[in-house]
């Protein structure tokens, strides 16, 4: 299958974004003033630690989508974009977190504390660990698919829990998009931290139709394998309108 | 809608009658809830200066850990005895075998909590028993059995059942757990319930999705 134009374009905004992005972060945004000077290089995670929680949030919120449209329509492409989306998400979540404990040293002198939103934020990294241990248990396609779209409903319930957990909790990590206080940055890191946001969730959908597309080249693959292994040949497949080389739009 | 009912108490009496004949289930839970108590309190007699600190994770941890053990045998012991094709080729809506399963097992695990809360009591010698908190108890658990019997099902169908049955429910009930938690400590610390109605809440609201959310999902975890 070859590369689409649309996904050729999307990889090509991205490659030009995500240097933009980084430009802005470490160069164009301006110091943290309100700030001791030894941590202000450190503030500058925020312009990658918010965008990748954010995206994180965003990939479990497609999984969830995707898991409802599974369980309704029965068709395999939802639940392609249901697993590859969590996948995303736990990749995210991990960046979330990495990015987070190092900025965690020098701010709060420690690598990680049991905060509520660091330990709720720990959980959903779980939930979706949890969605693939289901989905590696279970054999047979369709099943794997009903459950683990089951399991992909459940799994975000909490979610929101993480992302309220700040404001209902006594905690120590920043409330940063609280419309009472006006972000917490100056106008520079708005700009910056707007255009972060921006290029994850750009990034996101990039890694999401290239992972999707991987995805349905190997389900072709497999059926292929599976045909030629009941002894069909190459041959018989291609003069049929029902060849695993059709479109992929099932 | 009498019918359907109907049908949940006849799920509900069958496994009740099933398990007051075997005892499996519950012998294994109250067992298992001791010897955890019994552990915790090793873990942390000499240490603790408060007992009260660590009363509320405990009891927690084991009702939770307990109650794992329960749920997991659920719809094992259905699976590999055959009866849960027969329980779901009956006539009947499957989201009441869901109720009446759910029912079923919110009762085993409450009927645990009422007696490894005076061994607490007796163990900790902290007052466990009022009011407050049997009712926050009985709501943690509704969340408990209404996520853990679908999960239950789920987990029957797939190759590490009982490993994953925790892995897979935990996390989800994450919510309940921990206002479940938050809440007993304060009630513990002398806190009025009024004072945790946020937590309350968040309990109810959690016991109404889970419960929603698997009454429309059952019948995709048991379909073949």
């Amino acid at each position: 299958m070859k590369m689409s134009r649309a996904l050729a374009i999307l990889n090509g905004i991205t490659v030009v974004a995500v240097p933009f992005a980084i430009y802005m972060a470490l160069v164009q945004a301006p110091d943290a003033i309100n700030i001791v000077p030894e941590i202000r290089p450190a503030q500058r995670i925020i312009y990658f630690h918010v965008p990748s929680a954010w995206t994180s949030m965003l990939a479990f919120l497609v999984t969830f989508v995707s898991s409802i449209l599974y369980l309704r329509t029965n068709k395999l492409r939802w639940d392609i974009w249901a697993r590859c989306a969590a996948e995303i998400g736990i990749a995210f979540t991990l960046a979330a977190i990495i990015s987070g404990s190092i900025w965690a040293k020098p701010a709060w002198n420690t690598w990680w504390t049991w905060d509520p939103r660091l330990t709720t934020y720990t959980i959903v990294l779980l939930l979706y660990v949890a969605y693939f241990m289901l989905r590696s248990a279970i054999d047979e396609p369709g099943r794997r698919a009903r459950f683990a779209s089951v399991y992909g409903v459940f799994a975000f319930l909490s979610v929101p829990i993480t992302f309220m957990s700040i404001r209902w909790w006594k905690t120590i990590h920043p409330v940063i998009l609280d419309p009472t206080a006006d972000f917490g940055l100056g106008p520079g890191m708005t700009v910056a931290f707007i255009i972060g946001n921006i290029t994850f969730t750009i990034l996101f959908v990039t890694l999401m139709a290239n992972r999707v597309r991987l995805e349905w080249l190997s389900e072709r693959v497999a059926a292929l394998h599976d045909a030629l292994v009941e002894g069909d040949t190459l041959a018989d497949w291609q003069g049929e309108g029902v060849s695993p080389l059709a479109s992929p739009q099932a | 809608m009498s019918r359907y009912f109907h049908v949940i108490a006849a799920v509900l009496w069958k496994d009740v009658r099933t398990e007051l004949r075997t005892k499996e289930v519950f012998t294994s839970m109250v067992v298992f809830a001791a010897l955890a108590l019994l552990i915790f309190n090793f873990a942390f007699e000499l240490r603790i200066p408060n007992k009260s600190l660590v009363v509320p994770g405990i009891l927690w941890v084991t009702v939770a850990f307990a109650g794992v053990l329960g749920l997991g045998r659920a719809f094992i012991a259905e699976k590999d005895k055959g009866s849960l094709a027969g329980l779901l080729l009956a006539p009947v809506d499957r989201s009441a075998v869901y109720f009446g399963k759910m029912l079923a097992n919110l009762i085993f695990i409450l009927v645990v909590e009422i007696l490894i809360l005076p061994l607490i009591t007796v163990f900790f010698n902290v007052p466990l028993i009022t009011l407050p908190l049997l009712l926050i108890l009985l709501l943690g658990t509704i969340g408990f059995a209404a996520v853990g019997t679908i999960f239950s099902a789920l987990a029957v169908n797939t190759r590490a059942r009982e490993v994953l049955l925790p892995v897979l429910l935990f996390p989800v009930l994450l919510p309940v757990l921990v206002a479940g938690i938050r809440t007993t400590i304060g009630l513990l610390e002398g806190d009025p319930l009024s004072d945790h109605l946020n937590w309350l809440q968040l309990i109810a609201f959690f016991d109404l999705l889970y419960l929603v959310v698997a009454f429309l999902t059952f019948d995709y975890v048991v379909e073949e």
